[in-house]
């Protein structure tokens, strides 16, 4: 099973670098807060996922198993 | 009506009150005589505890008992989750066991049942924790309570001091009292509260059975939940599902709003909504609409409704919820679009500001629905609102977002001919009514225009020096 992208909202500060790094599975909403597409992360776009979490200015974004 | 015990055995109650003696509080010996003693595990030979093959969290999943705190999570399966994470986690620290939070803080302004059943029948919600505590293997409890309520504080401080002397308090039970607003109550709030922290959901996981309060596997439960677990701790699941029919047992309900006796109603689950309003009295003047749940929960059309059994399952068939047993029924001389564009402005105001998408879009749901139902809404406003509703849906850390989503979707439906009567002829005279939903805190409806503001910055409260509390779980390492 691919892994999936998860916000922690209390975390995200909407720095926006998400959005502009993935924007194939995250949207900003009015505020600039990200939308996370539902579903797994397909493979190709695993290691832009990866980065995407990784410039997180807060570690907001959490690529998981799910729980 | 209950039978009174003879010589330390009692029998079940035969119908209802279940919970809620008519002649509560009783004294902690007469509560035994009539309940029987409390059968924990090793009560010796003969003993309730020894009659529950599995032990009693067996008991519980048997029964079917839900929570009855307003999400209606099976109390058994929870329980259970608490048990097994406790016992792989082994003692921690100088920690050993886990821990058991009663939450009676009853944030929901119309609901009234768990100070009722604190206040008459204090002795079974305590006999509920030290029960549970056993069950899962806990060191301590808590007992949550809404500040405020001192003399409900004082009331239970004494209930457990006399269980004190008849040994019955094999784990620590305090009570700590909860200032914050709605969301406050929420289980990771209350365990964040317990931890020094904030009185704040945190973000999910670590759940509070996986790691709560004292960073222990942590059960946290209504009172309510509790009291019927004492009940079937002593009487057993077959017992206790006699009552009701799809949904198990019996449950309390606020009901509140145009009815002739607004109170607090013992129901078998499954009753027809309409059934239970005649217990109340019957409408006090005509009815349009019922709001089942609370402000989690949903209106129904008035006639529609009073088909539709009393019971989470039944009621989020048709687009609302038990929550924690809460109905108010709405008079035709009220406005429905402008109940709802006062509680959204109030479910705005209890945001806890941590989270993007809760802070920014409650208050812009909230004047859009106050220009609903206070101006003249048109197909723009309409639009908005319900492209609002699908972006605070599930993007919160705790349910308050989608809880209010729901809540004011089901307005849209419910008060739909009512907006296309607002949007031809402007808003109707029944908005200056009195409000009929209560919402504490909050004076003037909502009426600012829709505008759209610059977004609001969530930022995390700074960590407080010298205190435990969980902080951002992506931090730790």
């Amino acid at each position: 099973m691919n892994p999936r992208l998860r916000v922690n909202p209390i975390a995200c500060e909407a720095h926006g670098l998400c959005t502009e790094l993935l924007p194939e599975l995250i949207t900003a909403d009015p505020w600039g807060y990200p939308i996370i597409a539902s579903g797994p992360v397909p493979d190709s776009l695993i290691p832009l996922a990866r980065r995407a979490v990784a410039a997180c200015p807060t570690l907001a974004l959490l690529l998981s198993d799910g729980e | 009506m209950t039978t009174p015990g003879t010589a330390g055995r009692a029998f079940p109650p035969a119908g209802l009150p279940r919970l809620i003696p008519a002649d509560g509080p009783l004294p902690l010996a007469e509560h035994l005589d009539r309940y029987g003693p409390v059968p924990f595990d090793d009560s010796g030979p003969g003993s309730a505890g020894r009659l529950r093959p599995g032990g009693l969290i067996a008991e519980v999943e048997r029964a079917g008992l839900t929570g009855r705190g307003g999400a209606g999570f099976p109390a058994g399966r929870k329980m259970r989750a608490v048990a097994e994470a406790g016992r792989r986690a082994g003692p921690l620290h100088s920690q050993v066991g886990t821990v058991v939070v009663a939450n009676g803080t009853e944030s929901e302004p119309a609901s009234g049942k768990d100070r009722l059943l604190l206040t008459r029948a204090p002795h079974l919600v305590l006999d509920g924790i030290a029960l549970a505590a056993e069950a899962v293997g806990a060191s301590r409890g808590y007992l949550s309570l809404h500040a405020g309520n001192d003399e409900l504080a004082l009331h239970l401080a004494a209930a457990i001091t006399e269980r004190e002397r008849g040994g019955l308090n094999r784990v620590p039970i305090q009570i700590t009292s909860v200032s914050g607003g709605y969301v406050a109550s929420q289980e990771t709030a209350l365990v964040s509260h317990l931890n020094g922290g904030p009185q704040k959901p945190t973000f999910v996981p670590p759940r509070p059975f996986q790691k709560g309060a004292h960073g222990r596997p942590t059960l946290v439960q209504n009172v309510e939940t509790l009291a019927h677990i004492a009940l079937i701790a002593r009487f057993g699941a077959e017992w206790f599902r006699e009552m009701g029919s799809a949904a198990a047992g019996s449950a309390l309900v606020t009901v509140s709003g145009a009815v002739s006796r607004p109170g607090i109603y013992e129901i078998a689950l499954d009753m027809p909504v309409g059934d239970l309003l005649r217990q109340a009295g019957g409408p006090s003047e005509p009815p349009q609409a019922i709001l089942a749940g609370g402000y989690f929960g949903g209106w129904l059309p008035y006639p529609q409704a009073l088909g539709v059994p009393v019971s989470d399952p039944a009621l989020r068939a048709v687009g609302a919820t038990l929550g924690p047993g809460v109905l108010v029924v709405l008079p035709e001389s009220a406005c429905g679009l402008a109940e709802t564009a006062r509680i959204a402005g109030y479910l705005a105001s209890q945001s806890a500001g941590q989270c993007g998408p809760c802070l920014n879009g409650l208050p812009a749901l909230a004047s859009t629905l106050g220009q609903l139902a206070f101006g003249r809404p048109d197909r723009r406003a309409l639009g908005w609102a319900e492209q609002l509703l699908t972006l605070v849906a599930g993007r919160g850390a705790c349910h308050l977002p989608d809880g209010a989503a729901a809540f004011i979707a089901s307005s849209l439906r419910t008060f739909g001919a009512e907006l296309r009567r607002h949007g031809s002829s402007g808003p109707c005279s029944r908005v200056r009514r009195r409000p009929v939903l209560p919402a504490p805190g909050l004076t003037a409806p909502a009426r600012t225009p829709p505008g759209r503001t610059p977004p609001q910055r969530a930022r995390p409260e700074p960590a407080r020096p010298g205190r435990t509390g969980p902080r951002r779980s992506a931090r730790r390492p």
